[in-house]
Formats: structure tokens, sequence, C-alpha cells
């Protein structure tokens, strides 16, 4: 082809580039809690793993303090080989200028069975529609397709699925597609 | 795997509750058949002309996209990830290659930056107008079912000549765009765009300055400011309550930064103006082209050459743009293979469902299309 040429493919170093208010808003949520970790900081995208009896008291202290106002997201990792599922809610502000470009992900994770019993096992996570209003539809798919039960969510039911689904929640890893 | 491991309890299957008959409240299906629904059903409990409980229940599209992403690497995962929404292909690809090329540490071109946006605001058109033929058909003007769909026909043969695809175009590639367009596509476009411009000026009088959908669609399904914010919707929705939150200004991607446009916001927040920001956007998004044509590089490569299955790092990102309804964002997790370990497509219709509940509720029976297509609802887009 004409119109292409080739070029190396080289990883940029973007940490120059990591302004200083992402500095301070990870460094306000690692001052406030000792037992949180900062996965990564990057332009404008953030990282923070919680335990999961955190998740509540520093949702809402990003909420109140930081000025984060809605959830985008709420993405589900299934990881066999830990043994667990990560959540991964990404927060986002409409009101604070500030913040606008910034998404602020904030992760945790639950054990994970092998023999999935979806509501009656040991993958359960408090919900953070208290904090959030906007996970409600994104916890209920989540539920469905990974099989995490969201503790406090007051509507608990399939969204997506068929109803005579009976299989294991199709976003885990050992569900496999046919012929693949 | 098989077996029963969901239990097998109706309570928590949507629609599927056993309740008592009661002798005021009468529980209503809107869909999934019904054409005024989209391919969803709404499940609404009514108290004579009103609606007291409003349950959506999407899903009869689902398609597992997310799923069939794992399994196939970054470049073959580009024809099936735009199905969720024909209509606006180039934007859903958009963010998957905004974070892919992120993942590969690629560079794109400058023409392609161009291209793509071009590409992008077409779609966007093309998208506003199949919404719109829809919105007129269900509020029952005829007229504006046939405009809107007979003139984004422009459009489509804009994106063929691009593309060589009317809808499905799997134009935009990690690393560029698929092909250059045709020699004399500068002129093509800027003559086609300035008629559709001028077409989607006569939209105010035969639609939106008329008082029979004033009439309807003022004062109806009113979303304050607050609600708009807390519930997280985005988009149209978002603007059309006074929220000016424009990812296009927001988080520049490409080369957004360095054109000239506005964002529209209005702040009554019902379906009027919800209703109305899309079609000022149409007429932005022309600017937008005219203005992209005047500074594309007139000549230049259009895409970056990749290795057959390229890999990405052990990391994730989270990307987005703005497409024809809101925020589309992709959470790609990667775990240096060729295939990406999970994708999260984020789309606006998951976001906007619910604001549906919220509006619906106390509201009259017969306001539920202007409402329910106000909110720029994809039921496809939004089962993935």
């Amino acid at each position: 082809m004409s119109s292409t040429d080739s070029t190396e493919i080289a990883k940029t170093d973007d940490s120059s580039l990591v302004s200083d208010s992402d500095k301070s808003l990870s460094d306000s949520i690692s001052k406030k809690f000792s037992n949180v970790e900062i996965a990564y900081v990057k332009p404008d995208r953030i990282r923070v793993n919680v335990k999961k009896e955190d998740i509540i008291d520093v949702a809402s202290f990003i909420r109140d303090e930081l000025n984060f106002d809605h959830a985008e997201s709420v993405s589900g990792v299934d990881y066999p080989e830990d043994k667990q599922i990560e959540v991964v809610y990404h927060l986002g502000s409409y009101t604070d200028q500030s913040l606008e470009k910034k998404i602020l992900a904030l992760a945790t994770r639950t054990p994970r069975e092998d023999n999935p019993n979806p509501g009656n096992d040991s993958t359960k996570l408090p919900s953070l529609r208290d904090v959030f209003p906007s996970v409600s539809f994104h916890e209920r798919e989540c539920f469905e397709m990974l099989g995490v039960y969201f503790d406090g969510h007051p509507d608990n039911r399939r969204l997506l699925l068929p109803e005579d689904w009976a299989d294991i929640p199709p976003l885990r890893k050992d569900f496999a597609i046919k012929g693949r | 795997m098989s077996g029963q491991v969901y239990p097998k309890d109706t309570q928590t299957l949507p629609g599927l509750q056993l309740e008592k008959v009661d002798d005021r409240i009468m529980t209503l299906n809107v869909g999934p058949q019904h054409p005024g629904s989209g391919h969803m059903r709404i499940i609404l409990k009514v108290d004579g002309d009103y609606i007291v409980h409003c349950d959506p229940d999407p899903g009869y599209v689902h398609r597992g996209e997310e799923k069939m992403a794992e399994y196939r690497n970054y470049i073959t995962n580009i024809p099936h990830l735009e199905r969720p929404v024909i209509h606006d292909s180039c934007n859903i690809l958009y963010p998957y290659c905004l974070g892919v090329e992120e993942l590969l540490g690629l560079e794109v071109p400058e023409r392609a930056k161009y291209l793509r946006v071009i590409a992008a605001e077409l779609n966007r058109c093309v998208y506003t107008e199949y919404w719109l033929g829809i919105y007129g058909i269900f509020l029952g003007h005829s007229t504006m079912f046939m405009w809107p769909v007979g003139d984004r026909e422009l459009m489509i043969d804009l994106l063929d000549k691009m593309t060589g695809a009317r809808v499905t175009h799997a134009y935009f590639v990690p690393g560029g765009v698929r092909n250059d367009v045709p020699a004399n596509f500068e002129d093509v476009c800027l003559r086609q765009v300035n008629y559709f411009e001028k077409r989607l000026k006569e939209y105010a009088d035969v639609f939106y300055d008329n008082p029979i959908l004033i009439s309807r669609t003022k004062d109806t399904g009113v979303l304050s400011r607050e609600d708009a914010i807390k519930l997280g919707t985005t988009g149209s929705v978002l603007r059309a309550s006074g929220v000016d939150f424009d990812i296009r200004k927001k988080e520049p991607y490409d080369v957004y930064e360095e054109l000239d446009f506005q964002t529209n916001v209005l702040k009554e927040g019902d379906s009027y103006a919800r209703s109305k920001i899309p079609w000022l956007d149409m007429l932005e998004s022309c600017n937008i082209i005219r203005n992209a044509l005047k500074k594309m590089p007139k000549s230049g490569s259009v895409r970056v050459k990749l290795k057959p299955k390229p890999k990405g790092g052990d990391t994730e990102v989270y990307r987005r743009v703005e497409s024809g309804r809101g925020a589309l964002g992709m959470h790609i997790v990667s775990d240096g293979k060729p295939q990406p370990y999970r994708i999260k497509i984020n789309v606006p219709s998951f976001r906007n469902l619910i604001a549906m509940p919220h509006l619906l509720t106390g509201e009259k029976l017969g306001n539920l299309p202007p409402v329910y297509w106000s909110l720029n609802y994809w039921p496809v887009e939004a089962d993935r």
C-alpha cells in the first residue's frame, strides 16, 4: 500500500506528563487512608486499589472531599489464577472544572469460587449505590455477568441475560464460547 | 459447564414476579415486540392514565460483544466491535482505537487524525438523522421521518466514498484509518455538507417550531441538573439539563483541540430540550467538518503499519470519546497477549437507562414516546 509507512513501535514514557493535580489527588487519598494502594498515576488517569471492607469509606471520601460526583462504569474482571474477581469503578466529575479530564479508577477484589452460586457464595462486595446512585444498573450487570453479589443493592435482579439462563456467569474465564 | 447455577427463583427475573392482582394498578408490558419501544421491554404499572412504576428490561439484543472480544486479537476485533451501533460505527471504534494505540504506543499520522474526525462527525449526523426520523414518526409526524431519512443519504454517500461501505464501515484501525479518501473527496464533501446544513435549518420550521411538537414535549419528563449529574447521565441528556460537558471539548482527542466549534447546552431539561440538542449538534458537526477539511494536510500517510499480531503491555487503559449519544468509553485490560484480557464497552445508552424509570414514574402514559425517545436511547448499543 502506497499510503502506508512503517514505523517502529515504541513505548512512550508518560511519567513526565503527569501533572501536579494528578499527584495531589493520589497523595490526598494515600494520606487519608493508610491501607490503600495507588496502582498508577498516569496523565488524567489514577487507579486506587482498596480492600473491600474499605471501599465505601474511600468512595465517600472521593465523593465528598475530592468532588468526583458520578460513576461512569463498573467493569468486572475475572482472575481465575488468583481466585479473585476484580471490580473497577470509573469515577468522573461534571461539577469540578479541574477534574473534568480525569478518571479515577477505584478497584477492589472479592474471592472467586470455582463452582459459583451467584448470590449465595462468598463472591460478594458492598454496593456503592448509596454513594454513587449511577452504579445501579452497572452493578446489576456485573452481578449476572460475573456473579458478584452487591450487598446493600436494593435491586439485585438479573438484567440482560435470558430468563432461562442456567449456566455459570458468562464473563468468567471458564465460560467458553462454543467452537473456541 | 451445565447445571442450574442461578437460583430458579422467579423473584430475581424482571417481569416474572408473582404479585397479588390489584383492583387499581394494572401492569403493562411495552415491548419487546412493540415498535415504539425499540428492542426492549418496559414493564409499567399504571394507575388510570398515570405511570406509577417503571422497570426497564433490556437484553433482547444482547450479543456478547465483550466476551467475543476476549477471543480475537486487537485487529480482528475491529469489524465486530462496531456492531452494537452500526449507524455510529466510527464513534464506537474510536475509543477502542485510541485505547489500543495507547497500549501499543502508536503515533497516528496527522492526515489520519483529520480523516477520523471527519468520519466521526459524518457518522454522528447519520446516527442522529436516523434517531430523529424515529422520534418524528413516534410522535405522529411522518414528514419528520421522511426528511431525516432522506437527508441521511447525503452523509451515507460521503461515508461510502470514504470507506467503501454504507454502514458498518470498519474504517478506524489502531494506527490510523484503513484507507485514504478518493482524489476529489474534499470538494464533494464540502458541497454535500453545505447542502445538508441548509436542509437541517429547514427542520426548524416543520418540526422544532411546530406547536404540536412543543405541546407534546415541553415540560414533559423534566430532568433537573442535580439529578442529571447524580444519575451519571451523558451526552444530549446531560447537556439538555444545563451541564456543559462534551468530551470533544473537555478531553480533546486527535485534532478536536485545533478545531473551532461550540458545545450546545440547554437549561430546561425537558423532552423538547433533549430532542433539540442532537439537532444543534448536527449543525455544529457541519462546522467541524468544514473546519477539518480546511486544516487537513493535503497528502501524507494515513496509517501506521503494525506487526501481524501486536501485543499490548501488561496494563490497562480507559479512553472515551463523544459519540452521537454521549460519552463512549472503553476499558481495555491487557495481559501482554495478542488478545485483550477484558474489554468493557461503556456505552452512553446503558448509562442513560437509569434516567428512564426516573423520568417516566409519575408521567402520563401518553408521554411515554416523547420521553423515551428523547433519551437518545439505542437498545442494541445498551445491550452490547
